[in-house]
């Protein structure tokens, strides 16, 4: 009987709304503002990036020790100008890089980590962009995440390449590219876990208001299009900039680099490892979120109605299912089955779109460098 | 000829360079002003760098922790009274908060008026609905996000920065963390200038609108030379801070000494966030 005062029809407008949301969310990049995340969020946050800023302070400490101080402050530097670039985008929207694949190119990825984190925490405390209490999400978004990934990605398309080889810079646009998107997920699955587990007792949500089914992709298909293409776009050029004009750069800070040496074998494997570990831990993002979501839904049966929030829910999950048809079928029936099932819809459609990038992009300078030479 | 005419009788042309001109200036700019107004004699002026940091961080809290939207508005007037006292214009710290959040936080917030289901409270045509929770939930995001970056700005506005990269200190962040946070803040300023005469130099030249590509090679170039100028600069620093007998471990000269308006100032922020966490439970 309550049920007919409750929200019914979505109405079809708002699917545009939210591309305009989305493509606004992403020309201002990720850094999350205090208020989005409830606090306990925040803390857990903070503890997950806990080890990776230790293992960049002990990477610090081991390599090349008191040099690294002065390349970190410049790198987090430039990281923070490169912020600050605003490259138009098709279309009249403009967008900005975070720098954070290519720290991770030249730096390797543990000092990324702390090159990134420190060009977040100078914005976040003196220039008041991004959260305070949220340093952490954002950290683990934009200063983990993302050179992670977007260096193992770029290690293993560059895999033995020599240092002016044309892989180096396809790697470099796939990396930034799929490195963003990756993060944005991750924010996405951020503030989708909000409305679930932090809400009144009427169940107003008291932090981000959307659940995941609409902030993960309000995050990442933008990001996908726009942030994401600039990132790559960004880190690309200044790879190829350095193969031609300062080669030094590309192969002297990381160590990973050149391809005969013995421990780049390994090196690329302990990354292949840890992109699988990135693809494998996808779906468990979402899993976990997934149990939360039912224990919120038991919360809800005491109160309200078992057919009301799920109700909503799939009415929200239906929403999104336009762009990919096949989203529906799943998700239908089984909240938690759909998104495992889009999970794994997004990683292949990731695979695929940096696979056709890969093809295109050699072929392309491929043929730019032969007209060049036959010139 | 023709990329001439077009620039000329298209109204102004905002590209990369002129754009990131734009934002270098503001940022410039507005550090320059935070030290204007840190270096006024006002309540928070006087106080200790470490009490405003940990205060900021319970203040934080109890906004982030609050359930009630009255405690968060509570909190918010509250800090403009500190703003008042502490001599900051009131005007440009309610603009520079409230005239950004609408256009971020604001559109985000819109759509969950109309989606967050609940009782209906009023029919719009269209078959729109606005319901109860879901103007409670997009008031929290657009306070608690409002009061947050007040609370945020008001730090820098009253502090020097060098105050509070010393006083990060007391949150246990390693020495060597708190040398690189200050060496990169100083380093910000000279790569923002650089960046701002490569691309002043570049403009300057550029009489019709640049291509796509061209603007491509332009972006790959500046960010390669800066980044270049980075490494550049970084060895250079290291063998500077060698050559002054820097031994691998930063000594920060710790000047700090609580007066007894930072204990009166440290307690009352104690019982306010204890006060606002409880009430807003």
């Amino acid at each position: 009987m309550s049920i007919n005062l409750l929200v019914r029809k979505i109405p079809r407008w708002i699917i545009f709304y939210y591309g305009l949301i989305g493509l606004w969310l992403s020309t201002t990049a990720m850094h999350i503002p205090d208020g989005y995340l409830s606090p306990v969020t925040c803390a857990v946050m903070l503890v997950l990036v806990l080890p990776f800023w230790m293992r960049g302070v002990q990477k610090l400490r081991q390599k090349m020790t008191a040099k690294n101080v002065p390349l970190v402050a410049l790198f987090a530097a430039f990281c923070f100008v490169i912020m600050m670039f605003n490259v138009p985008i098709p279309g009249g929207t403009t967008a900005h890089a975070v720098g954070g694949a290519l720290a991770a190119i030249i730096l390797g990825p543990e000092i990324a980590t702390m090159a990134v984190s420190i060009a977040l925490v100078i914005q976040a405390i003196f220039f008041g962009d991004g959260g305070i209490l949220s340093i952490g999400a954002n950290c683990f978004n934009m200063a983990v995440i993302l050179p992670y990934a977007s260096f193992a990605i770029y290690q293993w398309i560059s895999a033995k390449a020599p240092l002016d080889s044309s892989k180096r810079v396809v790697g470099a646009a796939v990396g930034g590219w799929a490195g963003l998107t990756i993060a944005a997920f991750f924010a996405g699955v951020e503030f989708g876990i909000q409305p679930a587990l932090w809400h009144t007792a009427n169940g107003t949500p008291l932090y981000a208001p959307y659940p995941l089914s609409v902030a993960v992709p309000a995050m990442v298909i933008p990001h996908a299009l726009v942030a994401s293409v600039v990132e790559g776009l960004i880190t690309a050029l200044v790879v190829a900039y350095l193969q031609r004009a300062n080669r030094p750069a590309l192969e002297t800070f990381s160590n990973a680099q050149v391809a005969p040496e013995e421990g780049g074998v390994a090196k690329s494997r302990v990354f292949w490892v840890g992109l699988a570990v990135l693809i494998i831990a996808t779906p468990l993002g979402l899993l976990a979120p997934g149990t939360a979501w039912g224990e919120w839904g038991t919360n809800e049966l005491n109160g309200l109605g078992f057919s009301f929030i799920p109700q909503g829910m799939q009415r929200l999950a239906g929403l999104w299912s336009a762009p990919l048809p096949d989203y529906n079928l799943p998700a239908l029936k089984n909240a938690t089955a759909g998104y495992i099932f889009s999970a794994a819809v997004g990683v292949v459609i990731i695979g695929v779109v940096a696979w056709l990038v890969t093809v295109l992009v050699t072929s392309g300078i491929r043929s730019s460098r032969e007209s060049a030479q036959s010139q | 000829m023709k990329g001439f005419n077009q620039s000329s009788t298209s109204k102004q042309y905002a590209g990369f360079v002129e754009r990131t001109l734009v934002n270098i200036n503001h940022t410039l700019e507005q550090s320059l002003f935070a030290e204007d107004i840190a270096r006024k004699k006002g309540l928070l002026q006087a106080l200790d760098a470490r009490l405003k940091v940990i205060s900021l961080i319970l203040l934080l809290l109890a906004v982030g922790l609050s359930h009630s939207l009255l405690v968060i508005v509570a909190l918010y007037l509250g800090v403009l009274i500190l703003a008042a006292f502490s001599k900051v214009p009131l005007g440009f710290f309610i603009k520079r908060v409230w005239v950004f959040i609408p256009f971020f936080t604001g559109i985000i917030a819109l759509p969950a008026i109309f989606i967050t289901p609940g009782p209906i409270w009023i029919r719009l045509p269209l078959g729109l609905v606005i319901t109860h929770p879901g103007v409670n939930t997009a008031l929290f995001l657009l306070l608690r996000v409002g009061t947050s970056v007040s609370l945020g700005v008001l730090l820098i506005l009253t502090t020097p920065w060098n105050s509070i990269l010393k006083a990060l200190g007391v949150l246990h962040i390693p020495d060597v963390v708190v040398l690189i946070l200050g060496m990169t803040y100083r380093y910000i300023h000279l790569l923002l200038n650089l960046t701002n005469d490569i691309l002043l130099s570049r403009k300057s030249r550029i009489f019709r609108r640049p291509t796509g590509a061209e603007e491509r090679r332009l972006l790959g170039a500046t960010s390669g030379v800066l980044l270049g100028k980075s490494l550049q600069i970084s060895s250079e620093v290291y063998l500077s801070m060698e050559s002054r007998g820097f031994r691998n471990y930063p000594r920060t000269m710790d000047t700090f000494q609580m007066t007894r308006l930072d204990w009166v100032f440290g307690a009352a922020v104690l019982l306010i966030t204890t006060i606002a966490i409880w009430l807003g439970r």
